[in-house]
């Protein structure tokens, strides 16, 4: 092997090499957040897709509309319901998996290690089946004569079945049931390299179980709390199957809307600026999270 | 075995009383402590001394509150604390792993006992930095405890202990992850730190040099129970059994028989020793300090098997007729040097022998 100039050749080399990957990645990437940035500023086309004239009529529609006779400006009630749907939605998600995720996770962290595995294996075998079986059969679970309302009525505890599927609860169930696991994980991931010894010497400086969990657990596994809401906050934002399957056609998240511009809707301009709005949300709520982390935490 | 209800409980400030611990159960159960009482008092620097696994640092988490006695009781000032949680025991814990919050800085560390126990804030800022004070890391008081020496966190997880001003520190092993320079050095600032504040230490170490220099008293343990308690020199000058004057101090060990007022020993010799009212088979336990060795004929005589040089002092492993050795340590300028191979005259100084029962 030639050994001349090792570092110049090995980081020409090294370029050399990833290159296909670079290009893959700007193709792949950067290519399609390109083409729905510039989509969103173009007018809309007769049926679908767009006619290559600048206009502003996309973004505008994400808030407003027209009145189509005498061209009042209003703001658009139903896009903003939907916002605040989504947003509602993926922050009781987020809430929910944290509240269920802590436990198991640290039940799964305190295992002996030998069976640790058994139990993160359970946690994954969710991701064997498709996302789509997975929501059609917690359908079966909740619908009208499904196993839970079967079950209830049958012992009597209700005369007649609750409407569960399509509303905002059972798209809440949904996306709570496919994303705990993205929860669990980091925070598992940050329970294991946890010092338990900690937790004896708060109770022994006079700290009770709660200002343990505050002051200490919490504190400590923050990184992988913070890990763990992105996880299943970025995703259930965008969500889109767990909300169609579940919510119907009439409890809609922004993915939704999004797929109803680029089908039905027949507005691309509207589906590409909604698109960059919501890159943008989940932007900026990644940069306000690495602030936050890295300020509470300024060497680590 | 209700001594401890007898003793004043003004001067007590743990009274241990019958504790025993056992891990687990079934077949699996481990005896921890058996039937343990011990009265430590308020101000005194109390050592439990004892090898690997004797069950020191199990007695220290029943005082501290993180293991439940299985029988006995712990009293605390004359208080019954056997089932308060930790956080209700005036008592504080110097862990061995120091058990640092990571993501606290140094003040906040030595602060967090006071800040629990609802101190105002202004107080507690002035807790800290005379403490800090007192421990000499005053311009520590900012940084995480990672970036600190293993001595540093060490001196901060002792003034996160005092800070709240306990009737009680708990300090298990503190030491026994520094060099022996630290070591030597914490040994003295942590006796300083004792006097200066006045609290009651309970320390557990295994080296029992460490015990003998530091402590008031020191309770010996072995296999889950306590075999004697004394002061440093009670416990070398009288220990009440082999295990005890094997375990402080290098001892050599001579059977024997009590033979008309004397001790007659394997090589047949007669030795004059105070009996202590013992008849029978008896050991004698000789401090190797109480052999001297000459060149002339004495009470016994023997042929040195090894020699070792130790700067001030030299010892001689010296062989006696049946095959027993004696191990001696002399002062190297106060006689001649022995060599290997060396036939000497041995004296024991007999006032020091301890004669215990076989
Ligand atoms: N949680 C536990 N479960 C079962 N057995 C235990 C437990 N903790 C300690 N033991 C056992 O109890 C006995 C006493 O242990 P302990 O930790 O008190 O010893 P120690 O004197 O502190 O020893 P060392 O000097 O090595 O620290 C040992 O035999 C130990 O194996
Ligand atoms: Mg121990």
């Amino acid at each position: 092997m030639s050994r001349q100039t090792p570092g110049r050749s090995k980081g020409l080399n090294g370029w050399l090499l990833s290159t296909p990957a670079l290009i893959l990645l700007l193709l792949a990437a950067s290519g399609p957040l390109l083409i729905v940035a510039v989509y969103s500023v173009l007018e809309k086309g007769d049926y679908s897709g767009v006619r290559w004239i600048l206009s502003g009529e996309g973004w505008f529609r994400v808030l407003f509309e027209k009145d189509i006779f005498d061209h009042t400006i209003s703001l658009a009630d139903a896009n903003l319901s939907i916002f605040w749907r989504s947003f509602k939605l993926s922050i009781a998600t987020t809430v929910i998996t944290f509240a269920f995720g802590l436990p198991t996770a640290w039940f799964i962290a305190t295992r002996p290690a030998k069976s640790r595995a058994f139990w993160l294996f359970l946690i994954t075998i969710p991701f064997w089946t498709n996302l789509l079986i997975r929501t059609f059969a917690i359908m079966e679970v909740i619908r009208n004569q499904g196993i839970l309302n079967t079950f209830l009525m049958h012992f009597g505890l209700i005369s007649e079945p609750i409407q569960i599927l399509y509303t905002d609860t059972a798209v809440l169930m949904g996306m709570t049931y496919v994303y705990l696991p993205l929860m669990v994980l980091p925070l598992y991931a940050a329970i294991d390299r946890f010092d338990f010894r900690l937790i004896e010497a708060g109770y022994d400086l006079y700290a009770s179980r709660w200002q343990v969990l505050r002051g200490v657990i919490l504190p400590i596994i923050k990184p992988g709390i913070i890990a763990g809401c992105i996880l299943v906050f970025i995703p259930s934002l965008g969500a889109y199957v767990t909300p169609r399957v579940l919510g119907g056609g009439k409890n809609m998240m922004i993915g939704n809307f999004i797929e109803l511009q680029f089908g039905q809707g027949q507005n691309w301009p509207l589906g590409a600026a909604l698109s960059t709005v919501l890159l943008l949300v989940v932007l900026v709520s990644l940069l306000v999270y690495t602030r936050a982390s890295s300020r509470d935490n300024p060497n680590g | 075995m209700q001594r401890g209800i007898c003793i004043l409980s003004t001067n007590i400030a743990v009274d241990a009383r019958n504790v025993g611990k056992i891990y687990g159960n079934g077949a699996g159960a481990v005896t921890a402590l058996g039937d343990v009482s011990i009265a430590i008092e308020k101000g005194e620097f109390f050592t439990l001394l004892g090898p690997s696994g004797c069950g020191k640092t199990t007695l220290l988490r029943c005082i501290a509150g993180f293991e439940t006695p299985t029988t006995g009781t712990i009293h605390l000032s004359g208080r019954d604390i056997t089932y308060d949680p930790p956080y209700q025991r005036p008592v504080n814990t110097v862990f061995q792993s120091y058990a640092l919050f990571p993501h606290l800085s140094v003040a906040q560390n030595v602060g967090f006992g006071l800040k629990m126990q609802g101190t105002p804030a202004s107080d507690v800022a002035k807790a800290v930095e005379r403490v800090l004070a007192l421990v000499k890391l005053e311009a520590f008081a900012d940084r995480l405890p990672q970036q600190l020496s293993g001595g540093q966190q060490q001196r901060v997880a002792l003034a996160r202990a005092l800070a709240p001003e306990p009737e009680v520190l708990l300090l298990d092993e503190p030491l026994s992850a520094l060099d022996l320079k630290l070591r030597k050095e914490m040994q003295s600032e942590l006796k300083r730190l004792q006097t200066e504040t006045g609290i009651t230490f309970i320390f557990v170490t295994h080296d029992q040099e460490e015990a003998l220099t530091m402590s008031n008293r020191i309770g010996v343990m072995s296999a889950g129970a306590l075999l004697q308690v004394g002061t440093p020199h009670d416990i070398y000058e009288s220990p009440v059994n082999r295990f005890v004057a094997d375990f402080i101090g290098e001892t050599n060990f001579l059977e024997g028989e009590v033979e008309g007022g004397q001790v007659r020993i394997g090589t047949g010799d007669l030795l004059a020793v105070d009996l202590n009212g013992e008849t029978g088979g008896v050991t004698l336990a000789i401090r190797p300090e109480q052999v001297s060795v000459k060149a002339a004929d004495a009470q016994l005589s023997g042929k040195i098997t090894e020699a070792t040089y130790l700067g001030t002092d030299t010892h001689y492993t010296i062989g006696l007729g049946d095959g027993s050795h004696l191990v001696a340590r002399v002062q190297s300028n106060s006689v001649a040097a022995f060599g290997v191979g060396d036939t000497v005259g041995i004296a024991i100084d007999a006032k020091a022998v301890q004669v215990l029962k076989s």
